[in-house]
């Protein structure tokens, strides 16, 4: 049996205060009615979880806890929470029959296994520390490093390929193909200079007492109307509406300043 | 969890530690208040305007005028925001800017009050994750402030954000990895000593440049600063915010710039190392003199942050993730193969600088006969859909190829129907080539 090492009042006080808090983040996942709250309740629990792991020894656990779980996977799932905008407004009638007594009886069976397994499995251990562990190769990093290129290089692997197919896998279920290449931002800015171009915005629909539909072409300051005031697919179509041509003149009359 | 090279760290009376911590705050806020007045100054003087000079000597007291006023306006809560989030966003922020700055080193170790002490509040060894990691928590305040303001224009701002911190996140995390190569560590202090003879802004040039990249990215600063891009999104994820709680948003933005850049000067310029002619100067690394430097070159990048916002427009949106994922991200991987290989050879494998140069040449040989090739196939790819699309244009179109109604293929051409003129009894029809651009030239009056 190693030394066993009694953790020392700071120690204790971290554990409680960072596992009641991870506790308490935990019961708020669950009991929130809102999604965004949930995935902030869990973020609690992941940072006190790292705060744990870092007073236990393993401080680029805790890191990469902070850095990967919570910076990276929770605001991922917050960006999506965001964008779908799931809100309170979400149904709490149960769809499949008796969901929750089941939930509730596989819960409480896995508190019991685990407390049962972890109890009897540690219960004569004691505690060791990583002390040793990390002096073995010069520190945690180092340590964590050699098992992870030498001993278990096969595992590491095997997750690191699997990471990269999920993440082509979604590309590939995104992808979208193009029939021609885009055209680049020097492109369009030559096809909106050169012959038949339009550098700036183009005129608005004509508003008149008579119409406001977009089928309206504007009046040029000369009385003729702009072609390029409707949309492109009513223009291609010729389905420009007809301006009346007393109307035109009317206009013009009144605006050379002559009375009535 | 002091190890064995961290014997001063954790050992400082419980007065020093107050002391250190209480003088970190101190100067973080006074940074944050020079930095705004030393921004507003440099920026005018680029606009051949002057600044303000109103308030004290020069008007470096506008800055503490203005976050007097800040703090006495009205606070308003929009009618639609979630109260418990859109209250703590602002604290997270705020929170998240002082204690990543924790892990700083300002000098070498000095002696206060007759205790041996090194000039930064801890180290550990990971303390640069530590950055990164508190980074990633402070993203949580705009996300969350863009999210409870239960509005739109804050809402896009904070997804921005997120989408923009996490991407640039992954090139910053990439560029620190040639620092810890050639470090042999993840302590700050440790790869400040490391760099004694030279700085691995040097040495290790593309991290440097990637890093400083990131960093603007980072902290949502021109011409990265999308998420509050005034003509998008009126102030992005702080619109709804006022009175104290904006001026905590203010001072996150300010401090994570102090950030960066303290973690620039740390990881690349030697951070509290004398440069060069002073490092002739035998107690130039000695003393409280240290702070001195580090407090220069960190207003070196301070300075390079307001040039860059005097300088240059914001970038677009999509050009802005292209950036990063596109470039900085491969380039970074690239280099770390590089130098990963490198130092392998030179460290566990016997091969003379020649034999490593040669290998060099002939893998840089292999890529470009490799994307000589490639291209020849490209070339041909796209001959081959040049043809397919003359040969598109030649033949009618068919609305309803395969039995379905299909829109047309580009090169393929459409007769439209005049609605107007079937309605009349006039059937004209006209012929329209989809691809091409459309005309826009002024044709003459209907009527």
């Amino acid at each position: 049996m190693n030394e066993v090492i009694e953790p020392n009042l700071g120690e204790t006080l971290v554990f409680w205060i960072c596992g009641g808090l991870a506790v308490v983040g935990a019961l708020g996942m669950v009991i929130s009615r809102k999604a965004v709250h949930s995935a902030l309740w869990i973020a609690l629990t992941m940072i006190n979880l790292a705060i744990l792991y870092v007073a236990n020894s393993a401080p680029f656990l805790g890191m990469v806890q902070v850095v990967v779980y919570t910076g990276a996977v929770m605001m991922l799932f917050l960006f999506v929470l965001m964008v779908v905008g799931v809100d309170s407004s979400d149904s709490l009638i149960e769809t499949i029959k008796g969901q929750r007594v089941a939930a509730l009886l596989l819960g409480v069976g896995l508190t019991i296994m685990l407390v049962a397994g972890l109890g009897a499995g540690l219960s004569g251990a004691g505690t060791i520390g990583l002390d040793a562990a990390n002096a073995a190769d010069g520190g945690n990093v180092q340590g964590l490093a050699r098992l992870m290129f030498s001993d278990y290089i096969i595992a590491f692997q095997a997750t690191g390929a699997l990471l990269i197919t999920a993440a082509v896998g979604a590309m590939v279920l995104t992808h979208r193909e193009y029939w021609q290449p885009r055209k680049s931002q020097r492109e369009l800015s030559q096809d909106r200079f050169t012959d038949g171009g339009h550098p700036g915005n183009k005129p608005s629909p004509g508003v008149y007492a008579r119409h406001n539909a977009v089928d309206t072409p504007a009046l040029l300051p000369d009385g003729s109307t702009s072609a390029i005031s409707i949309p492109a697919p009513l223009r291609a179509r010729d389905d420009a509406r007809a301006i009346d041509v007393n109307d035109i003149t009317n206009v013009r009359r009144l605006t050379e300043g002559e009375s009535e | 969890m002091s190890g064995s090279q961290f014997g001063l760290f954790g050992n400082d009376p419980w007065w020093l530690v107050i002391g250190k911590s209480v003088a970190v705050f101190g100067l973080l806020v006074l940074l944050t208040l020079f930095t705004i007045w030393w921004e507003r100054r440099v920026v005018s003087r680029m606009q051949n305007r002057i600044g303000p000079n109103r308030v004290g000597p020069f008007g470096l007291l506008q800055s503490l005028m203005d976050g007097f006023k800040l703090a006495f306006k009205e606070e308003i809560l929009p009618k639609s925001a979630h109260v418990g989030v859109y209250w703590i966003a602002p604290v997270i922020s705020a929170t998240a800017a002082f204690v990543a700055f924790a892990v700083i080193p300002f000098g070498p170790t000095v002696s206060i009050f007759g205790v041996e002490t090194p000039l930064q509040l801890t180290d550990f060894p990971v303390s640069v994750l530590y950055v990164l990691a508190i980074a990633s928590i402070g993203v949580y305040g705009l996300v969350l402030a863009g999210w409870a303001s239960g509005s739109t224009y804050p809402l896009l701002g904070g997804l921005r954000s997120t989408a923009q911190v996490i991407s640039y996140e992954i090139a910053m995390g990439l560029s620190f990895v040639g620092v810890f190569l050639y470090a042999g560590s993840m302590s700050t202090s440790e790869i400040v000593i490391a760099q004694e003879p030279i700085w691995y802004a040097v040495i290790l040039l593309p991290s440097f440049l990637i890093y400083v990249t990131s960093m603007v990215g980072e902290t949502n600063r021109a011409p990265f600063d999308l998420p509050e891009a005034e003509g998008e999104l009126v102030g992005g994820f702080h619109t709804e915010y006022s009175s104290l709680k904006f001026a905590l948003f203010f001072l996150a933005e300010y401090i994570n710039m102090v950030t960066v850049s303290a973690l620039a000067t740390t990881l690349f310029l030697g951070g509290y190392l004398a440069p060069w002619p002073l490092s002739l100067w035998e107690s130039a690394n000695t003393g409280w003199w240290p702070v001195l430097w580090w407090l220069i070159k960190v207003q070196l990048f301070i300075f390079l942050f307001i040039w860059l916002r005097a300088t240059l427009p914001r970038m677009r949106y999509d050009q802005f993730m292209k950036f990063g994922w596109k470039i900085l991200i491969p380039i970074s991987i690239v280099w770390i193969f590089i130098i990963a290989i490198a130092r392998l050879f030179r460290d566990s494998v016997s091969v003379t600088n020649t034999q490593l140069l040669v290998g060099g040449a002939i893998v840089i040989a292999v890529l470009l006969i490799g994307s000589w090739l490639f291209q020849l196939r490209a070339d041909k790819r796209d001959a081959a859909a040049e043809l397919e699309l003359d040969e598109r244009r030649a033949r009618p179109f068919d609305a309803n190829a395969g039995g379905y109604p299909v829109p047309p293929l580009p090169g393929e051409r459409f007769e439209y129907t005049s609605r107007r003129a079937m309605a009349a009894g006039t059937v004209a029809t006209t012929t329209v080539a989809v691809a091409a651009p459309e005309t826009t030239n002024e044709e003459a009056p209907d009527a």
